[in-house]
């Protein structure tokens, strides 16, 4: 039962209190403004480029923007801790570290589903895109699992936050790895072989691939195999991030470093 | 007239080794810029518009300057107040657009960096002819460029100090300009209406006359364009932050972070 209340009660007010995004001066301009701006700003390079129709770049960008709560929230609400000098007393605590660490992902999942909606539906009013009705549900669902694997990702940044000098560096690293490397704008086809091979294993490389066939009439039956390795790639990364987390917390104690910054 | 030559150098100095040694403004103006110019080369690449790749290595350099003017000289006034130094450059005897101009000019210059390292990964990476059409217009066209997006800096400094966190201003604006000024595309394919938008901004003009002084054409004009507008916000940059300065004393709001 404890737990339970860990997992949730904790999450939020972790989500709360390190996600200093979270006050709408700084959500909008950051979590939707500067996504807005990303799909239009590819969507018209591949306009000029003659390179896809705008289904592909907004399709693209809305699911990659899942990584920005993602990414940036985990690294905020994980790696936070050790900027607010709150670590060890979260360590101290009897808690289940599991609950403790899974339930900061859940407030992010949310928000990464929520800002990939906010894309999808820009795309639609902006540029050439529709989806029809029944192409929705298959497409939601696609959002969630990719929202949930650039969390798990996200916690394995937030974790490395706890160690690293510069956690934000990594993060913002990683954004960019997601835009290159998992075929978000570039077909992925075209990227070469190392490329695709480092591609596939990331989040979204998938997510995305599922979510274009989708838009294209595919079933999701058709792409089920996709969502199914995506939700896989979601939970590698997830139980990499605990072990790096136990891992930290058990270093960290031993040298007495908990909270050096 | 010596003393704020002086001045300015020493600023400037300062300011681009201290952005140098920051993680953030090596990322925003070196390994960014390659991501997204990797990207447009194989956008450009895959695509079917012929044309040289070079474009889009000038394109994702001016990106870099771009971002570093705009996160470096919109967060300048912000950073001065956390790091307790705002008292400090407000308190001298010398009058304050000498000490913030080569603060906005250095964050801009260490956007060179950009423009370097992609032209440098283009033709290391991706076979890109580094052939200037003009070299003597593109070594007048570089620093013109340089100079008036520090001078747009200065405008950025001292607006930006009104927004509650200048960050959020300066996450949003990335993209729009990077769009409007047509860094990577050609602005006529967007509506209209952005046209007079990307007129007033210093990056359409510094990268027209770049262009066109690297891939042929007539940078002159451009060029001239580009400094005249450079002069506009001169004069803009010196009353707001005139006028930021008397508000901040009135107001006792100098260190209020």
């Amino acid at each position: 039962m404890n737990s339970i209340r860990v997992f949730f009660i904790g999450g939020y007010l972790a989500y709360r209190a390190l996600f200093n995004w979270i006050h709408w001066s700084m959500y909008i301009p950051t979590m939707l403004g500067g996504p807005l701006f990303q799909i239009l700003f590819f969507a018209y390079i591949g306009r000029y480029a003659k390179l896809r129709s705008d289904e592909f770049f907004v399709v693209g960008n809305a699911v990659e923007m899942s990584a920005l709560g993602g990414i940036f929230g985990m690294a905020l609400t994980i790696g936070g801790e050790r900027w607010t000098q709150t670590l060890s007393a979260i360590l101290a605590t009897p808690a289940n570290r599991l609950a403790l660490f899974l339930g900061r992902a859940l407030p992010n999942i949310a928000n990464g589903i929520i800002v990939s909606t906010f894309g999808f539906v820009v795309g639609w009013l902006l540029l050439d895109f529709s989806l029809a009705p029944s192409e929705i549900p298959a497409i939601a669902l696609v959002v969630v699992v990719s929202s949930f694997a650039c969390t798990s990702f996200g916690m394995v940044v937030g974790s490395i936050g706890l160690r690293a000098r510069d956690v934000f560096f990594l993060a913002n690293l990683v954004i960019f790895i997601f835009l290159l490397f998992c075929g978000v704008n570039v077909p992925f086809d075209s990227l070469p072989g190392w490329a695709q091979a480092f591609g596939r294993v990331l989040p979204l490389t998938h997510g995305i691939d599922a979510a274009r066939q989708i838009a294209a009439g595919a079933s999701l039956g058709h792409v089920s195999g996709l969502v199914w390795t995506e939700a896989g790639i979601g939970c590698c990364y997830a139980a990499l991030a605990y072990g790096l987390f136990r891992f930290f917390e058990a270093s960290s104690r031993r040298a007495a470093t908990l909270e050096t910054i | 007239m010596r003393r704020v030559f002086r001045l300015f150098w020493t600023g400037w100095l300062f300011n681009v080794k201290n952005l140098t040694l920051s993680s953030f403004f090596i990322l925003s103006t070196v390994v960014l810029p390659v991501f997204y110019a990797t990207i447009a080369y194989y956008m450009f690449r895959t695509g079917g518009r012929p044309g040289s790749l070079l474009y889009v290595s000038l394109g994702a350099g001016m990106m870099g300057i771009w971002s570093s003017t705009l996160f470096g000289a919109g967060g300048l006034i912000q950073w001065q107040r956390w790091q307790g130094t705002l008292e400090y450059v407000i308190g001298v005897p010398t009058r304050l657009i000498f000490v913030v101009l080569p603060m906005t000019i250095a964050t801009a210059s260490i956007g060179l960096y950009s423009v370097t390292t992609t032209l440098l990964w283009g033709w290391l990476f991706f076979d890109v002819p580094f052939h200037i059409v003009h070299p003597l217009w593109f070594a007048l066209a570089i620093p013109s460029a340089v100079l008036t997006l520090g001078l747009m800096g200065l405008v950025l400094a001292s607006t930006f100090i009104l927004a509650r966190n200048a960050n959020s201003l300066s996450n949003l604006l990335e993209y729009p300009v990077w769009l409007v000024t047509g860094l990577l595309i050609g602005i006529s394919l967007l509506p209209g209406w952005t046209r007079p938008i990307s007129w007033v901004l210093a990056p359409t003009w510094g990268i027209r006359g770049i262009r066109e002084a690297a891939l042929g054409g007539d940078p002159g004009m451009a060029i001239g364009v580009c400094l005249a507008l450079g002069a506009v916000y001169l004069v803009i940059g010196h009353f707001t932050l005139q006028h930021f300065e008397r508000l901040a004393r009135e107001r006792a709001t100098l260190a209020l972070a």
